[in-house]
């Protein structure tokens, strides 16, 4: 495992749960390798999309999808880059079982210099069985964070408004 | 649909309160606001609203507004949806309004627009295919 990777499993659960709204839907941080990242979203009544079957709305597996595709992005780097979710298309083969944890699993296959591109499972046990299939593509809106390049961009994205 | 008919739909789903999602009609106009609230954050130091958050509420629009057509039906269900992220989601109010592009028997195809300060400038747009519910 190399060092970059080894920092990211140490970030992880803050990774997430310094996220507020990843902390707010009660996302946890299970895993992260090269290109790769695991999370889980135990259930929750306060996600309830449809109050008669007590299934969780699609936006809270969106959320959770979104949040994996962009920890794999990020460890698909040898270094901190700021991404951002450019596009994000989710298929849902069906709904997730009331009262289980959904597990999301994302590997990013193919980065440019500008672009990364995210393949994920969402499934409530059986990566086989999935809940929803996302596919993603992440910008790299800067150069890696913690850098002279990125401390000069930064002073001249605080003027800009849009 | 009434205002108050509006607020009873969104007030029906858990995970929209959870956002903070609120209902408005004006006139034939029916939209979604996201009020800001902290909760909704994605990245703190920009700060950016959560992708999801925004996406979630997109699709909660939608879902609305196809409820919003057949009233006496329950909920439909997305089967695919294409979410485009145009704008940093800025830490204000954002609002939602969607479009029922065509509507079949089984199948909606719906789009929803996302905005914040100018409805001129969306920070998200969302396209996609909703299974009707079948009349129970």
């Amino acid at each position: 495992m190399s060092a970059f990777i080894e920092k990211l499993w140490e970030m992880g659960p803050v990774m997430v749960g310094g996220v507020p709204h990843a902390n707010e839907i009660g996302m946890k941080f299970v895993a992260i390798d090269k290109g790769r990242g695991t999370l889980s979203l135990p259930y929750n009544t306060a996600l309830i999309g449809d109050p008669r079957s007590r299934v969780i709305s699609g936006g809270a597996v969106t959320t959770l999808l979104d949040q994996a595709c962009g920890m794999a992005a990020m460890a698909a780097f040898d270094e901190l880059m700021p991404i951002a979710t450019l596009s994000l298309r989710i298929d849902y083969q069906r709904a997730a079982t009331p009262g289980e944890t959904v597990i999301a699993e994302a590997i990013c296959y193919k980065t440019t210099r500008h672009v990364a591109f995210i393949r994920a499972v969402a499934h409530d046990g059986d990566p086989d069985n999935p809940v929803a299939t996302a596919q993603a593509c992440f910008m790299i809106t800067g150069p890696a964070y913690g850098t002279s390049k990125a401390k000069e961009t930064d002073a001249k994205k605080s003027g800009e408004n849009s | 649909m009434t205002q108050r008919l509006a607020e009873d739909l969104i007030a029906s789903i858990p995970y929209a309160k959870t956002l903070g999602i609120e209902a408005r009609l004006m006139g034939e106009d029916f939209f979604l606001v996201l009020p800001y609230l902290r909760s909704n954050i994605g990245n703190p130091s920009l700060p950016a609203l959560h992708g999801g958050a925004v996406g979630g509420f997109m699709e909660v629009c939608a879902m609305a507004e196809l409820r919003r057509h057949n009233p006496d039906l329950p909920f439909s269900k997305p089967i695919g949806i294409n979410i485009d992220y145009l704008r940093r989601g800025k830490p204000v109010e954002t609002f939602a309004r969607a479009e029922i592009i065509k509507e079949g028997r089984r199948v909606a195809n719906v789009r929803v627009r996302a905005w914040q300060e100018s409805v001129d400038k969306p920070i998200a747009a969302l396209s996609g295919h909703f299974l009707l519910p079948t009349p129970t």
